[in-house]
């Protein structure tokens, strides 16, 4: 596969988010502001990117019966060493991602691309896999977020500070106050529903452009 | 995959030792980045436990560290858990001005509230933070200091100050205004901020500790 192919299929043709529908739960549990979709999809980036490596690494190699578990295996450590190094560097993303940092380990996305992809291609196509799958993943959490927090709160970028660890108060626009946000595009009906106006919006593209 | 069968009993073998090595690398990582990684961690915990004390505290003027001056305490009834419950001392010349105590209201509208409640030895709340919380955003969570102002009501008020039958929200009869819409979470905390200062009344000369002194303190919350 071309670099070139790579960066489409996770940006565009296959988008975890749009298309292959993966890692849906944290997709839109998280997704409820500009900064914790940008938090979450960070490091599931990082960790889609180290994992791709490691398993081209070593995945050819492995016996058929064990390869999903020492992928697994990998994963949990590669997850494990990203949720220490956060709550050491970034306590304040790490306390906004909470519990949905661990739960990386069982993001589908993860173990699909090691599967699918990394397992079976060379070092540079996997890594550059990860960032793409990883980045099309991000792309899709903070626009998400966007929408929500813009609908829901009135603001955009509103807890940025609490994520980067500097202080003030507050950070980002303030288009409106909090008390007159549409609160359904906070709770997970919300997400819901606008993951799937984004999905109408790509189908009516595709459609479009065939 | 290979090429060459071999015999099952083999290729279970090295599978076995695959795994092995695989569990004792994945450890390895783990355990070097939880190294690196130990005391910075410790350290920032520390420091967000001893800014949510100066939050709840107002600025009382405490020397001493409240982290290594701690009580444990059970009492499910007026605590709101089962679980034992850390009691913080502040101290200013040796002599206790305050206590911050951890209270949880389970009676919330989802999940438990954890609250932080700061005492002055005369029996007057400091302040009332959130530690964590699970209701509804843009509804429950007013509870957040970070969203409202709401929880400042309760400073400067006290067992006395409403009478102890008037430690309830408005709707019920009592001295504080429900959060509009969302009566259930602002019944709990209040509920659990009255119990708190029972609790407080009740242990008051455990909570501040063996050498009371004569003169009453004069606290400025």
């Amino acid at each position: 596969m071309t670099p070139a192919a790579i960066l489409r299929a996770g940006f565009r043709d296959q988008n975890p988010g749009l298309v292959q529908l993966l890692g849906l739960c944290p997709l839109l549990a998280v997704s409820t502001s500009l900064g914790s979709g940008l938090g979450l999809g960070l490091a599931t980036l990082a960790v889609l990117i180290a994992s791709n490596g490691l398993i081209s690494l070593v995945g050819r190699s492995l016996p058929a019966e064990i390869r999903i578990a020492v992928f697994v295996l990998l994963i949990a450590a590669l997850v494990t060493a990203v949720e220490l190094a956060l709550a050491a560097w970034l306590p304040g993303l790490h306390a906004a991602l909470g519990i949905f940092l661990p739960l990386i380990v069982t993001n589908c996305l993860v173990l699909a691309r090691a599967e699918a992809f990394a397992s079976r291609q060379p070092v540079g196509n996997a890594l550059l896999d990860g960032f793409a799958m990883g980045g099309g993943f991000l792309v899709v959490l903070v626009a998400l977020g966007s929408v929500r927090e813009v609908l829901g709160r009135g603001s955009l970028g509103g807890d940025l500070h609490a994520l980067l660890g500097t202080g003030g108060p507050t950070s980002g626009l303030h288009l409106f106050g909090e008390q007159h946000g549409f609160l359904l595009a906070l709770l997970p009906p919300g997400a819901f529903i606008l993951l799937g106006l984004g999905l109408a919006w790509r189908q009516a593209r595709q459609a479009a452009a065939s | 995959m290979a090429g060459n069968p071999e015999p099952p009993a083999r290729r279970t073998v090295r599978a076995a030792i695959v795994l092995a090595a695989t569990a004792i690398a994945a450890f390895g990582l783990v355990a070097v980045v939880h190294e690196a990684t130990r005391d910075r961690i410790a350290a920032t915990a520390r420091a967000r436990e001893l800014a949510r004390f100066d939050q709840v505290l107002g600025g009382l003027l405490h020397d001493n560290d409240l982290l290594a001056d701690t009580l444990t305490l059970r009492d499910p009834e007026l605590l709101g858990t089962t679980a034992a419950v850390t009691a913080y001392r502040a101290r200013l010349h040796g002599q206790p001005v305050a206590v911050v105590l951890e209270s949880v209201a389970s009676d919330g509208y989802s999940g438990t509230i954890r609250l932080l409640i700061a005492v002055a030895r005369d029996g007057t709340i400091l302040g009332v933070r959130t530690v964590s919380h699970h209701e509804t955003p843009g509804l429950g969570d007013f509870i957040d200091a970070s969203k409202s102002d709401w929880m400042q009501r309760f400073t400067g008020k006290s067992l006395g100050n409403p009478a102890a039958a008037r430690w309830r929200v408005r709707k019920d009869n009592g001295d504080f205004d429900q959060y509009t819409g969302a009566t259930i979470t602002s019944r709990a905390v209040v509920g659990t901020v009255g119990r708190t200062l029972e609790f407080f009344a009740r242990h008051r000369d455990e909570l501040l500790g063996d050498e009371l002194p004569a003169a009453p303190a004069t606290i400025q919350p």
